[in-house]
């Protein structure tokens, strides 16, 4: 009986495969979210799940997707990768083949997103990971987006930030030698204060290994190198001895970082030696203003709690999906055709208005858009202190 | 000379933990023949219960009964932590060493391994990966005396390192444990023929070694109040290479031979870019050893070679 079924369905799902014009008939536009709902990391997979189902209240409040002058019942799709590479894979293929989604967000870790975003090519369908800032994830894959910014951008972001803000023209630089993040960062970052200030302007260039725990040799070389500011693109727990050996050391120009201080550790962890010093990252939730502070409140009063960057740039990403199925100027009802067209507008956004900044993409699946310089404030916060662009 | 001077200070502080932990190495292997693997993980629970006990007298103090200035409750973490982490050492020994005691070196140390990875993941299980930041106990002041800047802590640091390694050296020169401890050093197999209770040594010799890896666990926290479960497996590492650099046994050696490892690696990386600290800083450390295959202060032993 169960095997007659079965077989009855794989003949009905044949006859849809061949006949597109079936899926044309419900007429309701299914989009899949990839989301790491369990495992290692389920707070980013809640995160993405909130602001997905947020996004959809409003677009039913509004009575539907409204596309080419014709309003479109959605459907999100939920599937959970259990943060395994794998599961990504198999869910995103689940979402392709079998729910027919026009366009997929997430995965979101770039652990799940970079083979996800393998598969969403092959069967050319949009996706959009809202949180992978590994480059491989949308390398040479033009279905492929992100709704971040990369790791080594945030470089050239906080050489101009420094360059403008405080008129330095002198740098040094500390960073872990065997971590790749770090070290990448500290690469990069060089790399675009010396093409401002000519070569030979970061007048040090530390390094230590992971698991260190006294810089003092290597913080009183860049003290007596003449610098007016330190950059560490460190973790928290490494930013607080860096930051209170350095104060130890006699020093007290500023020190600047980057997304990988923002954790609430890193206040715990360094206590009043960090209050007012700056980093690098996607979102702020403190002193946000506009649209981005109507999300934060709309998002804590349903959930109890400040939403994270990833349920942010989930939100973001969900906005440019939407406006990229609206710039298609209507759907034909053929699938293939549909993803094609949703994968050329949303190349084509452009000063797409996000909560996490104005993103334009240009060509390929990284968007242009601006870091947010966060100041730490003497309450230990994290605070919007401005936008920065490269 | 200012950089110079700077990072004499620099040094002074970090060669103080190496030496407190080698000071325990060096004690055990003197008596047993036997690298304590774990002690460097020691040195991890003795930070950690540095941090409970000063939280719970930080607690008890604030309840008003028992006030006491913030000194006051340092130097009763020291000691309490002290206290019970020798108990600690003395229930590794008795857990992983004693029985075996009579098996095969190689075996003795394989077990001091499988501790430390047992107090690792045990901390790792009890307290969970977050790092733990140490409780400050004392304000940081820095003085700047010429362009060198010095803080009460880094004073501190060296002052009671230096103070301990005294002590233990008075303890183990005068007392007659002491004795006790240098004669069972000269031969384990003929001393308990005298009617020196072998186990107790043992015990004492591992309690005085952890007592003191507490005390550099505090100290280590009060200079960098991040800890994490696995903070001591380097450390313990380098430790181990001043004890042997110090010479088997040697109180004295010990000590100068973690004040040179601190020195070492500081130097180098004043000097060359700090990216190869280590790489130069061990190699010079293996040269010595090549020329001095006992350490500074150890004797050759060849006639009883037990390994």
């Amino acid at each position: 009986m169960r095997k007659r079924s079965l077989v009855g369905v794989c003949v009905l799902l044949g006859f849809l495969a061949f006949f597109p014009s079936g899926w044309a008939q419900a007429q309701t536009i299914k989009i899949g979210i990839n989301a790491e709902l369990t495992g290692d990391i389920p707070k980013v997979g809640e995160g993405t799940k909130f602001a997905a189902q947020m996004w959809l209240e409003d677009v039913k409040a509004a009575g539907g997707l409204a596309v080419g002058g014709k309003k479109y019942p959605v459907e999100l799709v939920i599937e959970d990768n259990e943060s395994k590479a794998e599961s990504a894979v198999k869910a995103a293929t689940k979402m392709i083949t079998e729910d027919g989604v026009l366009v997929m967000v997430g995965p979101q870790a770039s652990k799940q997103a970079v083979p996800a975003g393998g598969i969403a090519n092959n069967y050319k369908t949009p996706m959009i990971s809202p949180w992978s800032t590994n480059p491989d994830t949308t390398k040479d894959r033009p279905y492929v987006f992100r709704a971040c910014f990369l790791d080594p951008f945030q470089g050239p972001v906080l050489a101009n930030f420094i360059t403008t803000e405080f008129k330095f023209t002198k740098a040094a630089v500390l960073y872990d030698v065997a971590s790749d993040y770090p070290k990448g960062l500290a690469e990069f970052f060089k790399m675009a204060w010396e093409r401002l200030h000519g070569p030979g302007s970061v007048v040090a260039y530390e390094s230590f290994t992971t698991k260190d725990t006294d810089f003092s040799s290597q913080l009183t070389k860049i003290k007596n190198s003449g610098a007016q500011v330190l950059f560490t693109p460190q973790y928290y727990n490494e930013v607080a001895l860096i930051v209170q050996q350095a104060h130890q050391l006699g020093w007290k120009k500023p020190i600047v970082g980057s997304d990988s201080w923002g954790s609430a550790e890193t206040v715990t962890l360094c206590g009043k030696d960090c209050y007012g010093l700056f980093f690098s990252t996607h979102y702020a939730a403190a002193g946000a203003t506009g649209a981005t502070k109507e999300f934060i409140i709309r998002y804590q009063r349903k959930h109890g709690y400040v939403p994270d960057d990833v349920a942010a740039l989930t939100w973001d990403a969900m906005g440019l999906v939407q406006k990229a199925i609206q710039d298609t100027g209507g759907l034909t009802g053929d699938l293939k055709k549909d993803r094609e067209n949703v994968r050329s507008a949303m190349g084509r956004i452009k000063n797409f208005k996000g909560i996490t900044g104005d993103m334009t993409f240009s060509g390929g699946g990284d968007p242009t858009k601006c870091a947010v310089i966060v100041r730490i404030s003497d309450k230990g916060e994290f605070e919007f202190y401005k936008a920065a662009c490269p | 000379m200012v950089i110079f001077l700077q990072n004499l200070v620099n040094a002074l502080q970090w060669g103080s933990f190496y030496a407190l932990i080698a000071l325990g190495y060096s004690m055990v292997y003197s008596i047993l023949m036997l690298f304590n693997f774990a002690h460097g993980d020691i040195f991890m629970v003795g930070a950690y219960i540095g941090v409970g006990v000063s939280m719970a007298l930080i607690a008890l103090a604030s309840l008003g009964a028992f006030a006491m200035p913030n000194w006051l409750i340092l130097v009763l973490t020291i000691l309490i932590s002290m206290f019970l982490t020798s108990f600690v050492g003395m229930i590794v020994e008795r857990v992983g060493y004693r029985p075996l005691r009579d098996a095969p070196r190689a075996s003795a140390a394989i077990t001091g391994l499988m501790i430390g990875i047992i107090l690792e993941t045990g901390n790792l299980a009890l307290l969970g990966a977050r790092r733990v930041s140490f409780p400050s106990l004392i304000a940081t002041t820095t003085y700047d005396v010429g362009g060198v800047f010095v803080t009460n802590k880094k004073i501190m640091i060296v002052l009671v390192s230096f103070l301990l390694a005294l002590a233990l050296h008075q303890f183990v020169r005068r007392t007659k444990w002491g004795m006790a401890i240098r004669a069972m050093a000269f031969d384990v197999t003929v001393v308990p023929l005298m009617g020196v209770p072998l186990n107790t040594m043992i015990s004492l010799t591992f309690a005085l070694g952890s007592a003191l890896a507490a005390a550099a666990g505090i100290l280590f926290g009060i200079a960098y109040p991040v800890l994490d479960p696995y903070m001591g497996i380097l450390f313990g590492w380098k430790a181990f290479v001043a004890a042997i650099l110090g010479g088997r046994g040697s109180v004295m050696g010990a000590t100068l031979a973690g004040f040179l490892l601190g020195f070492t690696e500081i130097f180098v990386a004043m000097i060359f870019p700090s990216t190869l600290r280590d790489l130069i800083a061990y190699s010079i450390i293996l040269l010595i050893l090549t020329f001095r295959p006992h350490g500074f202060f150890g004797e050759p032993y060849s006639a009883r070679l037990r390994l």
